[in-house]
């Protein structure tokens, strides 16, 4: 049952806390103290991993439930809990979370203004995204969810480039503007069901007239931060302007908050709603994938390129959930695990031509095949995960979409998957401007990876083969959580049936 | 065990060659793809004659599961029924032999490993789709082979131009793989599974189910058959989404030899043979696929007698044949699709190398127009080049015919208006293609020579490396014909296929053993005047092709232009896409959609002039303003409540 007496949900949550007080603690030259600073964090986010890794061992993937729960009173009068618990849907946001705020503090070596405020930020960005994903109390939920603006816009307008206020705040009026509505939302929810425990909230049914309302709170808030189109005009200036780090936890991370949120709340809770509001959501998918795509293939910067084609696989995510198959939902749970990974990925090769000098403007690139063959391999490994080729992480997630978009509509299915062909339109334009062609003489001697720069890329390599070879490891998991959630709402659409399935 | 020891070991060789070559060296990481690549043939070959000489089917082999989600399940499965086998045996063999031969023509390249680390990649890509037990690893190997045949196009990645048909390559391509992904889904959508075995045991279930679109109900199966043919489309270059292929030739010479004439163009033949009993049941979708093929037979046929790249009349010259294939699979001859196929395999890549070989005698020339009376000095590439030309041109005994002549049998035996169409084309074609290929062949080897005095002095026959893979695939292209004749498409061919291939009822099997009189001399015919034709403009009256050119303008630049599919496809496609990239960019996102919030900006311009100066400033400031937030947020909260 995992029901034991250890809290260790809190434990992975707070223990970058840990790391935070340790830096804020060290003093002496500034050199000394920026080295420390970096070792420090990402000690502290291996052993966040490796707790993660043994919540993976410890997870009993026959359940359904929440696992792990833990729970304390607080606010006792109001019936807020502070609570915890995992199920087969957050287990690996939380482990994405883990296995990408590592390389992200590695990808940070190169930055050298004020590392240690960097560093802080990134271990309080994990508590809060980790913590985030595990409460299973609304309010918890909402204080996390809030939170995790502060340190995200800070990196931003700090650490930034030249437009980074613009860019930073920006960032914090949309997704600040979105979660008001879900605050109300929140509110609604609590004042009918006499309680913020999401468990709770689950089971309780709402009046179809009520479900619209909150959906449009839900899909102000979520839409947001999952840069669902057209919600995403924050996403290129933040992608763009923020640091290497930052754009990695932002595209990897971030933007799997909102689709959680629906996975979460916006569809178990608002059963009828959310399937009302399915040809809305598909619209959006679809014009997604297909606008967004378009807008990527004329970007002329490589960073910005692959922050729009981060907005159009939210498009494919956006469909998977609202198919409301267990192939569409796996798809899309898959989808942003593998998402994260390739993301992450193509972030740090941009980061490596940054490190080594270089403008990201890509008519300014090209012939780097010759000069740096493994970060050749690499960057069209990940590229080609982008583009879903079969083999890699990236393939899995969109076939499954597309399996499940076509159980509910053909139209759906094709238009989606029609990313595929212009993902490998903008992907390969991409590739041909960085990699191939002559080298450009004033481009210099380029070295090759360094070890710390592989120390980022194989895992991330290795991960996006894994999963797109032997799916199963993951899928295992989240299995069993995935279909209880498709029966509860083919059971809440349709009482009847689900009565005599009961009685059966 | 043997299957797998075949399928796999190219994979090693591959990664020996792709990533360790810093640590084992440049001769090491060759000689190890080429060894695991020989390894490869035997067991592949070694299989098949073990499956020939059991006479019973092996069970698939079970290695892992890949995806399993509700129902949908794929495994990582190997197939080893007859069709698989056959394929394999000939795609690790004709692999095998153009391993050697790179090593030779290579020689001089600067990264010669990374070259054979994707041939051996290809290999592995092309074996897991002909094994493929279920539709989706079939596309894994699918899309596996498109990517390396992308690799390889743009292998000299330094040409705009060879970058310009890679991605082009990959893109049309994808184009035809985002029909076949569908088609999986819909298969799914309607059978509950998608491996063969599941679906063909089932196709009779669904033989009557509809599917609607567009508000009109269609058979499903018709859907289903259509969606994945045109996926074959794209990987077979039939017409239509065949303008990749002749761009493709921007690649090393081998590759076009290996990829984009005996194995990977084919994919979309054995696909079709391999979904035979489900094709069966959509005779629509049947017959789409004969008209396809055999337009794609005439289309190319007539574009080909107009190059003059040796490479890209040879290109065109796959992309009819592939044609051919298509017209006899669509009506139901698979047997004789797959015969071509076979035959086509060893004849074209013979070809190809064969033009591999002339062109590192003319020091990397490829007009046709600036060759001319090499026969003396590249006395063995003229012997196989002729042994090919007249495999393709269809003259007994040489492989082409066998197939070709069975093919135009089955479709007058047809006795439809389609096999009467596929006919027509296929004669014509016939014609069309012995003419293309002496051409080429008489205006490379015979006349004078053309080209500049030092390109002249150099001109030397190729070294043993090349000319040892060539001679053994002109015994091949010599052999293959009258040899499997018999069990592929003779009496034994029902017992040799066994259940791997399902022939329909209809008949058109038996049509071969009686064929009439006209249907048996035409192609011939065809065949020997195109060949005369060719000897009448290049040898006898050369002045005759230049005044039948004036005379037949309009004509003549509708087929030199390729039918202006390429303008008609840039102008539909591309550039709309571009444009309307760039609208979508800067008028959609930075204008209407980012105009709101801007507008928004500018009221609290004063608050993030603050932010200016605060960012220079303290941090814990921001973080008590987002304190004051939650507080407020929290006092609401317990206000409302």
């Amino acid at each position: 049952m995992n029901q034991t007496g250890f809290p260790i949900l809190s434990l992975i949550t707070f223990l970058p806390l840990l790391g935070v007080a340790y830096l804020a603690m060290l003093r002496g030259e500034a050199l000394a103290v920026a080295s420390r600073a970096r070792i420090g964090a990402l000690v502290t986010s291996l052993a966040v991993l490796a707790i993660g890794i043994y919540l993976w061992t410890a997870f009993d993937p026959s359940q359904a439930g929440f696992q792990f729960v833990e729970a304390l009173p607080w606010l006792s009068g109001l019936d807020v809990q502070y609570r915890m618990g995992v199920d087969g849907i957050s287990l690996f946001l939380i482990l994405l979370t883990a296995f990408l705020t590592p390389i992200a503090i590695l990808s940070s070596w190169p930055i050298t203004k004020r590392v240690r405020e960097l560093m802080m930020a990134f271990l309080l960005l994990e508590t809060m995204t980790i913590g985030m994903f595990s409460a299973l109390d609304f309010v918890v939920f909402y204080i996390f969810f809030e939170a995790v603006l502060l340190p995200m816009y800070l990196v931003i307008g700090v650490w930034g480039g030249e437009r980074r206020i613009y860019a930073a705040v920006k960032f914090f009026i949309f997704t600040l503007a979105g979660s008001l509505f879900m605050l109300l939302a929140l509110i609604w929810l609590w004042h009918n069901a006499g309680t913020t425990d999401i468990v709770t909230l689950l089971h309780t049914p709402i009046a179809p007239a009520a479900q619209m309302w909150l959906f449009a709170a839900f899909l102000a808030s979520f839409g947001v931060k999952a840069a669902v189109w057209p919600l995403h005009t924050w996403l290129p200036d933040a992608y763009g302007e923020a640091p290497i780090p930052g754009t990695i936890m932002l595209a990897a991370v971030l933007s799997k908050m909102g689709a959680y949120g629906f996975l979460r709340f916006a569809v178990p809770m608002l059963p009828q709603a959310a399937t009302a509001a399915e040809p809305l959501m598909f619209t959006l998918g679809v014009v997604a994938v297909i606008y967004i795509s378009f807008v990527a293939l004329a970007q002329t910067d490589m960073k910005r390129m692959i922050a729009y084609s981060s907005v159009a696989h939210m498009g494919i995510i956006i469909i998977g959930i609202f198919t409301f198959t267990v192939e569409g939902i796996e798809g899309a749970l898959f989808q942003m695990l593998s998402h994260g990974l390739v993301i992450a990925g193509l972030f740090v090769c941009t980061g490596v031509l940054l490190s080594r000098g270089e403008a990201l403007t890509l008519s300014r690139l090209g012939g780097l095949a010759a000069k740096m063959p493994a970060y050749a391999a690499l960057l069209m490994l990940f590229s080609l995960a982008n583009v879903g080729l079969p083999g890699t992480s990236g393939f899995v997630g969109e076939i499954l979409v597309i399996v499940g978009a076509m159980k509910v509509n053909f139209w759906v299915s094709l238009l989606g998957a029609a990313g595929m062909v212009l993902g490998a339109a903008y992907m390969l334009v991409l590739l041909r401007a960085v990699l191939f062609g002559k080298a450009r003489p004033e481009l210099g001697s380029l070295a090759d990876l360094n070890p710390g720069e592989y120390a980022m890329l194989l895992p991330l390599a290795a991960m996006v083969l894994w999963l797109g070879i032997y799916p199963g490891s993951f899928t295992h998991m989240f299995d069993a959580s995935v279909n209880a959630m498709v029966q509860a709402h083919i059971a809440a659409l349709t009482p009847h049936t689900a009565l005599a399935m009961v009685t059966k | 065990m043997l299957t797998l020891i075949a399928v796999f070991a190219p994979l090693i060789g591959a990664v020996l060659a792709g990533v360790a070559r810093p640590f084992i060296g440049k001769q090491a990481s060759i000689g190890a793809s080429i060894l695991f690549m020989a390894v490869s043939a035997v067991a592949g070959v070694a299989s098949l004659v073990t499956f020939v000489q059991g006479g019973v089917p092996v069970a698939p082999l079970h290695i892992v599961s890949w995806i399993s989600v509700g129902s949908f399940s794929p495994g990582w499965t190997l197939r080893q029924d007859a069709l698989s086998l056959v394929m394999v045996a000939m795609v690790s063999t004709v692999s095998m032999l153009i391993h050697v031969y790179s090593a030779g023509y290579m020689a001089h390249d600067k990264t010669v490993p990374r070259f054979f680390a994707y041939l051996s990649l290809f290999t592995f890509a092309m074996l897991m789709l002909v094994t493929a037990n279920n539709l989706l690893q079939l596309y894994f190997g699918w899309e596996g082979v498109g990517l390396v045949s992308y690799l390889l196009i743009g292998y000299w990645y330094e040409r705009p131009s060879a970058n310009a048909a890679a991605i082009k390559a990959f893109i049309v391509n994808r184009v035809g793989d985002l029909s076949f992904a569908v088609g999986i889904a819909l298969t799914y959508f309607v059978f509950k599974t998608i491996s063969f075995d599941g679906i063909f045991a089932a196709v009779a279930a669904h033989a009557g189910d509809q599917y609607m679109l567009l508000g009109t109900s269609f058979p499903a199966l018709e859907v289903v058959c259509i969606l994945l043919f045109i996926g074959a489309m794209g990987k077979s270059a039939q017409i239509f989404l065949h303008t990749w292929l002749a761009d493709a030739m921007e690649g090393p010479t081998p590759v076009s030899a290996l990829i984009h004439a005996a194995t990977m163009v084919a994919a979309g033949v054995f696909l079709i043979a391999r979904i035979s009993p489900l094709l069966n049941a959509a005779p629509v979708a049947m017959d789409f696929v004969t008209i396809i093929g055999a337009t794609t037979a005439l289309f190319a046929g007539t574009v080909g007698c107009l190059q003059n790249d040796i490479k890209r009349i040879i290109a065109y010259s796959t992309c009819s044949q592939l044609g051919y294939m298509f017209l006899a699979a669509g009506l139901g001859a698979y047997p004789v699709a797959m015969f071509h196929l076979i035959n086509h395999a060893f004849f074209k890549a013979l070809l190809f190398l064969a033009a591999g070989s002339v062109i590192h005698a003319m020091s990397d020339e490829q007009d046709i127009r600036l060759m001319g009376g090499l026969a003396r000095k590249l006395p063995i590439t003229w012997l196989v080049m002729l042994v090919g030309a007249l495999a393709l041109a269809g003259i007994p005994p040489f492989a082409g015919y066998y197939s070709k002549d069975a093919i135009l049998d089955a479709a007058f035996g047809a006795n439809t208006a389609v096999g009467m169409y596929g006919w027509v084309c296929g004669v014509i074609t016939a014609g069309l293609t012995a003419f293309y290929i002496s051409r080429l062949f008489l205006l490379t080897f015979h006349g004078s020579s053309r080209a500049p005095k030092h390109v002249q002095e150099h001109v030397h026959e190729s070294p043993l490396a090349m000319l040892a893979p060539l001679v053994l695939l002109a015994i091949g292209a010599l052999s293959s014909g009258f040899l499997l004749k018999n069990s592929f498409i003779g009496d034994g061919f029902a017992s040799f296929w066994g259940s791997s291939i399902a022939v329909p009822a209809n008949g058109v099997m038996n049509a071969l053993a009686h064929p009439t009189a006209v249907a048996e001399f035409s192609p011939l015919v065809a065949s020997v005047s195109g060949i005369f034709v060719a000897i009448i403009f290049y040898i006898l009256v050369p002045s005759l092709p230049a005044a039948l050119s004036q005379n037949l303008g309009g004509l003549y630049r509708f087929v030199l232009n390729k039918w202006y599919f390429d303008e008609l496809y840039d102008a539909v496609f591309v550039k709309p896409a571009l444009r309307l990239a760039k609208f979508a960019w800067h008028f959609g996102d930075e204008q209407v959609l980012d105009g709101v919030p801007n507008g928004l900006a500018t009221l609290t311009t004063d608050a993030s002039l603050q932010t200016v100066k605060l960012q220079t400033g303290s941090i814990a400031l921001y973080a008590f303003i987002m304190l004051i937030g939650l507080l407020a947020f929290v006092s609401l909260f317990l206000w409302v409540r």
